[in-house]
């Protein structure tokens, strides 16, 4: 199984290389790669309807007790089947789409990865697997809705997608780790037999709660349904594929793949099937609003994404299979049709059902293969959707809640105008303007939705083949044997008079669709406070917040940041110490040498100096003159590297000084005497605290010193006798390498501080007297001192 | 900077720095010195160099532009850390080989050498990074 991925990925590492050499028609070669997965698929069909399940495991990170488990059972194998297969057909029928684009490489690359993580996602077994494999998902969903990176609507519906899909990634995660603490195991086979045990759990509603977010955001369930339509602005081949057959039914996925474990409680049913309802509803009634041919299939498809969600919360044995059997009909023929526009769209440039008309003699083929897959959505005899679709009524007419097939039966009649919308409106009537010039593409545009069409008819003709598989997925759904016998004809019941219903009043709304446009009109207002517009407010607000607070906290002032880290530093170290001070803190005996006086008073004067000085050699001199006394400080108490490095940096220092004098503006006061008051009120504060901490520290140890241990295990074990050296880059390696890394990135900043500002603006800085002037001189000494700074907790240890 | 005194100094001086920056380096592992401040003083040096001729020779005379210095410094220290896990060995974790010369005796040579190696590396370029920003700013 793990081979089955692994020959994916490297199909779509090897795609952009395909296109430079091959060109478009590679497509039929790539496609070659999914069309074998799908054989090796169909080789396990035999074992699986045989009720034995294959498993591949392999240690991921053993340490934390994670592996990379997958298993393949009747469920995992019906997804598997749709991926790979009209995964093949769309690679074949992207090479057509984008013909003459130079992109098609990298769409057939994503194309490919996303098939890879969305087979991991249903081939996985551990529930973390799953869901990096379902992040995966999300991630290249991203990358193809935004694939015409150029525009803004793309930019803007790549990004909605991620946020509301990712969003409920990050509710899910949680969600299964519940699911894992009460199960005591992420593997889900080992899950299903703790079933009771986990609904009993006290962490069930919240575990489940989330859990739904995360599957409800996937599969655009109401009220997070919005960001469907808009993923619409992605290639055609990428709606038929993602935004129809396969990501958006990853939602309904887990919902199935979890109900033997959390399912076939109240809470189950209220809080699934209600909002499968809802979705269902304000998906069709959304549909036939519509005008773009491709927004209309995005809302048809919400619709029967909100009905396989309702018939997984209702959750008897009947409505699993009927989901079960929705599900692949919509597959085949909501893929085919996405093609049927994508192809209308390819020829015409128009996809505003408005515009078209009359291409019925100028695409024929593309006609026929809208046709199959029309009937099929519309559930005509013998199509599989009209199997289908009785399963589906059937099912819901067993339920002693006449509710569900009410709403079933209206949903339909609303999905089967919009078919009529989608199937006969552009290619009857007269032509119009838009279609004049109409021609029909190449097989490898008509040919893919037309075998899907086929295929959605010859299941429908024979359908028990696919019994036996949605008896197996049934199963799993289920967590026991449930009988499906699925067939073409079941007499004259109520059923079949529903479905007649059905397909008379779809007709009647088709026909009388022009009516409608005065209650669409008027729910317009209605609309303008919907789900999408709070999602836009947050996203508003979001980034005026940080927009705020960024205003707030980086107002450019260096001593603004100097204060408020002094300041915060002061405060936390007097919290610390709140208490503890008068019983530690000793008076210390007055046994210092004279020389040692004198170096302590030669830095109190040099930094008086330094503060009241008028001139910038003054300054700067007196600066050195602190910091080289400070290294005499380290060599009188042995502490020769820190020593070197000090001077060494104090001669840098002056060096860049001397570089920067001849830029520097003339020396002048630009803070009030107020001001100075202030920093001089916080430098003493600062100064005393750090003192008073210190003391502190040198009366409290309350273990042993680890610096035995260096200096024991400096030689034997790192074979050098220079401690510092050996704790830096051996014993305490790691830290260096995070430091140097670190100077790394301060170096990135002066250069783009001094070199990356607009020229007039440089000017300005460096003439003009604003506050601002100071904040450039001091920045690369000080980076300079950061750089010293690194070391001395070590050094002085030792 | 047009000093008489200090570009004669300098001619003499770059080199005999240098050495010296070297010299640090290689004694840090059992004497006070290593690549932190070996590499201060190399770029130190050749922050002199920049100063009495221009920032264009002193470009030239080190060949290497900072960027890759750092870049190069931070890779190594890297790869020296990586270079255990191959042994099956954590991250980082110094692995040492004996060898014996004519001239310095027995000798130690193992990882953390190159990885102090990274660090001089570095050091230097995010100094030379700052000294010709500076310059030809």
């Amino acid at each position: 199984m793990f081979l089955w991925l692994w020959a994916i990925l490297i199909a779509a590492g090897l795609a952009p290389g395909v296109n430079r050499v091959v060109g478009s028609r590679g497509g039929w070669g790539l496609a070659l790669v999914p069309a074998g997965v799908f054989a090796c698929l169909l080789k396990q069909w035999a074992s699986i309807v045989n009720q034995q399940d294959v498993s591949a495991y392999v240690d991921w990170v053993p340490t934390l007790n994670l592996a990379m488990s997958l298993r393949l059972d009747g469920l995992s194998l019906l997804f598997g089947l749709l991926v790979t297969g009209i995964g093949a057909l769309v690679l074949v029928y992207a090479g057509a789409y984008l013909k003459v684009d130079d992109r098609l490489g990298r769409l057939w690359a994503m194309l490919l990865l996303f098939m890879a993580a969305m087979l991991g996602v249903v081939l996985a077994d551990n529930v973390l697997t799953l869901f990096i494999f379902w992040e995966l998902t999300s991630i290249t969903s991203y990358l193809l809705i935004g694939f015409n990176s150029d525009r803004p609507e793309s930019q803007a519906s790549a990004l909605q997608a991620l946020l509301v899909t990712g969003g409920g990634g990050l509710v899910l995660l949680p969600g299964l780790i519940l699911l894992g603490l009460a199960g005591q195991s992420l593997e889900l086979s080992d899950l299903l037999s703790s079933g009771d045990h986990i609904r009993q759990h006290s962490l069930y509603v919240p575990m489940l709660l989330l859990i739904l977010v995360g599957a409800f955001t996937k599969s655009a369930q109401f009220p997070f349904h919005f960001w469907l339509p808009n993923a619409m602005a992605a290639p055609t081949p990428i709606s038929a594929y993602l935004h129809s057959a396969t990501m958006v039914k990853a939602g309904i996925y887990l919902i199935a793949r979890l109900h033997p474990i959390l399912g076939g409680t109240a809470e189950w049913f209220w809080m699934i099937a209600p909002v499968g309802t809802i979705t269902m509803v304000v998906g069709a009634v959304l549909a036939i609003r519509a005008t773009d041919l491709k927004q209309i299939l995005a809302y048809a498809t919400i619709s029967v994404l909100g009905t396989l969600t309702m018939l997984l919360g209702i959750g008897t044995e009947a409505t699993l299979t009927a989901a079960l059997a929705v599900l692949v009909a919509h597959a085949f023929y909501k893929g085919g049709l996405f093609m049927v526009a994508g192809a209308i769209d390819h020829a015409v440039h128009q996809r505003d059902i408005r515009q078209l008309g009359g291409l019925r003699s100028a695409m024929p083929a593309t006609f026929v293969a809208s046709c199959l897959a029309g009937t099929s959505m519309v559930g005509v005899l013998p199509t599989f959707g009209f199997i289908a679709k009785e399963t589906w009524y059937e099912a819901a007419g067993d339920l002693p809640d006449i509710s569900f097939l009410a709403a079933s039966v209206l949903c339909n009649i609303g999905l089967v105008a919009a078919a009529g919308l989608v199937c006969i409106k552009p290619f009857f009537g007269s032509r119009t303007n838009a279609t004049q010039q109409a021609h029909e593409g190449s097989l490898a545009l008509w040919g893919p939705p037309t075998a899907l069409g086929v295929t959605g008819l010859a299941l429908g003709l024979a359908p028990t083949r696919i019994s036996e598989l949605l008896a197996a997925g049934s199963r799993a759904i289920a967590g026991r044997v449930v009988p499906v016998k699925l067939a073409l004809w079941h007499g004259v019941n109520v059923t079949l008079l529903l479905s007649l219903l059905t397909l008379a009043g779809g007709a009647v709304l088709y026909w009388q669709r022009h009516r409608l446009k005065v209650v669409f009109a008027a729910d317009g207002r209605l609309i303008r406070y919907g789900p999408s517009t709070v999602y836009d407010w947050l996203l508003k607000s979001v980034n005026q917040l940080a927009r705020g607070q960024t205003a707030i906290l980086q107002n450019g002032y260096l001593r603004f940041y100097l204060l408020t880290m002094v300041g915060l530093t002061v405060f936390s170290v007097w919290m610390a110490l709140k208490g503890e001070l008068q019983s530690h803190l000793k008076p210390m005996p007055f046994d210092f040498h004279s020389h040692e006086v004198l170096l302590a008073c030669l830095i109190l004067v040099a930094a008086i100096t330094a503060v009241r000085a008028t001139t910038w050699l003054l300054a700067v001199g007196a600066l050195g003159v602190v910091g080289y006394s400070v290294a005499a400080v380290f060599v009188l108490f042995g502490a020769p590297d820190l020593a070197m490095t000090q001077f060494v940096i104090e001669t840098l220092t002056v060096i860049l000084f001397v570089m920067a004098f001849s830029r520097l503006p003339d020396f002048r006061r630009l803070s009030s005497v107020r001001t100075r008051g202030r920093d001089a009120l916080v430098a003493v504060v600062a100064g005393g605290t750090i003192t008073v901490l210190l003391l502190f520290a040198m009366t409290v140890r309350s273990s042993y010193p680890i610096s035995d241990y260096y200096v024991t295990h400096s030689v034997p074990e790192a074979h050098g006798r220079n401690v510092v050296n050996v704790i830096l880059v051996d014993f305490r390696a790691l830290d260096t390498l995070g430091e140097i890394t670190v100077l790394s990135v301060a170096a990135i900043g002066v250069y783009s501080l001094l070199m990356l500002r607009p020229p007039s603006q440089a000017d300005k800085v460096i003439h003009s007297a604003n506050g601002k002037a100071d904040s450039l001189q001091d920045n690369s000494p000080a980076a300079q001192h950061d750089a010293a700074a690194d070391h001395p907790p070590e050094s002085g240890g030792v | 900077m047009d000093s008489v005194i200090l570009k004669t100094a300098v001619r003499f001086l770059l080199p005999l720095l240098l050495l010296a920056s070297i010299f640090l380096f290689l004694r840090g592992h059992n004497e006070p010195g290593g690549g932190f401040v070996g590499g201060l003083v190399a770029g130190g040096a050749i922050a002199l160099y920049a100063i009495t001729r221009s920032a264009a020779a002193a470009r030239q005379l080190v060949r290497a532009s900072p960027r890759l210095l750092i870049g190069s410094g931070l890779l190594l220290a890297l790869g020296s850390g990586l270079a255990p896990l191959f042994f099956g060995r954590p991250f980082l974790t110094a692995l040492w080989t004996t060898t014996t010369t004519a001239v310095l005796g027995e000798l130690h040579i193992g990882t953390p050498l190159l990885f102090d190696l990274g660090v001089y590396c570095v050091v230097t370029g995010v100094t030379l990074a700052f000294v010709f920003t500076l310059l030809e700013e």
